[in-house]
């Protein structure tokens, strides 16, 4: 059986993590999608609330994505700035 | 376009990226702006009605100083100069990427730098509007042993605010880097074609809505140390 690689075995694994790392991004799709929910019930029950309703709305849906924007982070870290090849 | 420099200083050679290029060059476009906005300012009489480029510019303050005054109150009015300036920044910043260049904002120290800004202000006017001492007492909220979460809290929100703006502004740059590469490899007529459905969304439209919610998260980080 041919040995592998160190290198090529940590790069196939960093991709695995940075796919497992952007699984993250599912919370963030359903809190905002909730916002938007939300968002377009109170539109709809108040019309001319609209500028306040979206501005506090695209406010929340900002919070809601730093999770996700943490897990986009580390995918990008581990594809692009490869840390676990220095430990080699 | 890509502009990259090797500076010589001291002996030593400092590299600089062309994102810390692009920078200086958007800001010496806005300070050429200012200067035209000034003269053409001090140009006009008040008795006329404002020219069409004028009456642009009014719009544009009126719209930081109606903002600043819905979100942070009347008595803040005072920092509408600075939102005015963050704002016309990043989006300069934010749309550049549809000229060629890359964004300043997908370079983490140009939104770590802004988030640092806004976290000295929250402190300082948090310490300067409460006093010193309401101000500390204020990390042993609600009661003591919470004030390693408070601290850690309070740490927490430049490093969120810049990573909110650099992730979605990177990961525009890299979808569209892997979409021009891909379509490169099919054929060349396709791109121009295909691409700027997503320039207008990852170029204009998350970077129009990064500024405004960077900006709208200064505004309230900044009310909220000085009200309660």
């Amino acid at each position: 059986m041919p040995s592998i690689d160190p290198k090529a075995f940590i790069l196939g694994c960093s991709a695995i993590g940075a796919g497992l790392a952007a699984i993250a991004g599912i919370g963030p799709g359903i809190g905002q999608g909730y916002a938007a929910g939300k968002g377009a019930e109170a539109v709809g029950r108040q019309p001319e609330a609209q500028g306040d309703i979206i501005r506090t709305m695209i406010l929340g849906q900002a919070i809601a994505e730093t999770t996700g924007i943490y897990g986009l982070i580390i995918a990008i870290i581990l594809l692009f700035v490869r840390p676990l090849l220095g430990a080699l | 376009m890509r502009i990259e420099l090797i500076l010589n200083l001291f002996g030593r050679e400092i590299f600089l990226p062309d994102t810390i290029v692009n920078t200086w060059i958007i800001v010496v476009l806005l300070s050429i702006f200012a200067f035209y906005v000034n003269r053409q300012v001090k140009k006009a009489r008040v008795e006329d009605k404002p020219s069409g480029f004028l009456n642009f510019i009014e719009l544009l303050v009126e719209g930081v100083e109606s903002l600043v005054e819905s979100t942070m109150g009347k008595d803040k009015l005072g920092f509408a100069p600075y939102i005015g300036t963050l704002a016309l920044y990043l989006v300069v910043a934010n749309l550049f990427g549809l000229l060629g260049f890359t964004p300043p904002t997908s370079d983490y120290s140009v939104p770590f730098t802004l988030a640092l800004i806004t976290f000295v202000l929250t402190q300082y006017y948090g310490i300067k509007s409460k006093g010193a001492g309401s101000y500390f007492k204020g990390f042993f909220e609600p009661f003591w042993p919470m004030f390693p979460l408070n601290v850690i809290g309070e740490l927490a929100n430049p490093i969120s605010l810049s990573f909110r703006l650099f992730g979605n502004i990177l990961s525009g740059v890299i979808i569209m880097g892997l979409l021009y590469t891909a379509l490169a490899q099919l054929s060349i007529i396709v791109a121009p074609v295909i691409t700027p459905v997503f320039h207008a969304y990852f170029d204009v439209f998350a970077g129009v809505i990064q500024t405004f919610i960077f900006i709208m998260l200064t505004m309230v980080f900044i009310s909220m140390a000085m009200d309660d």
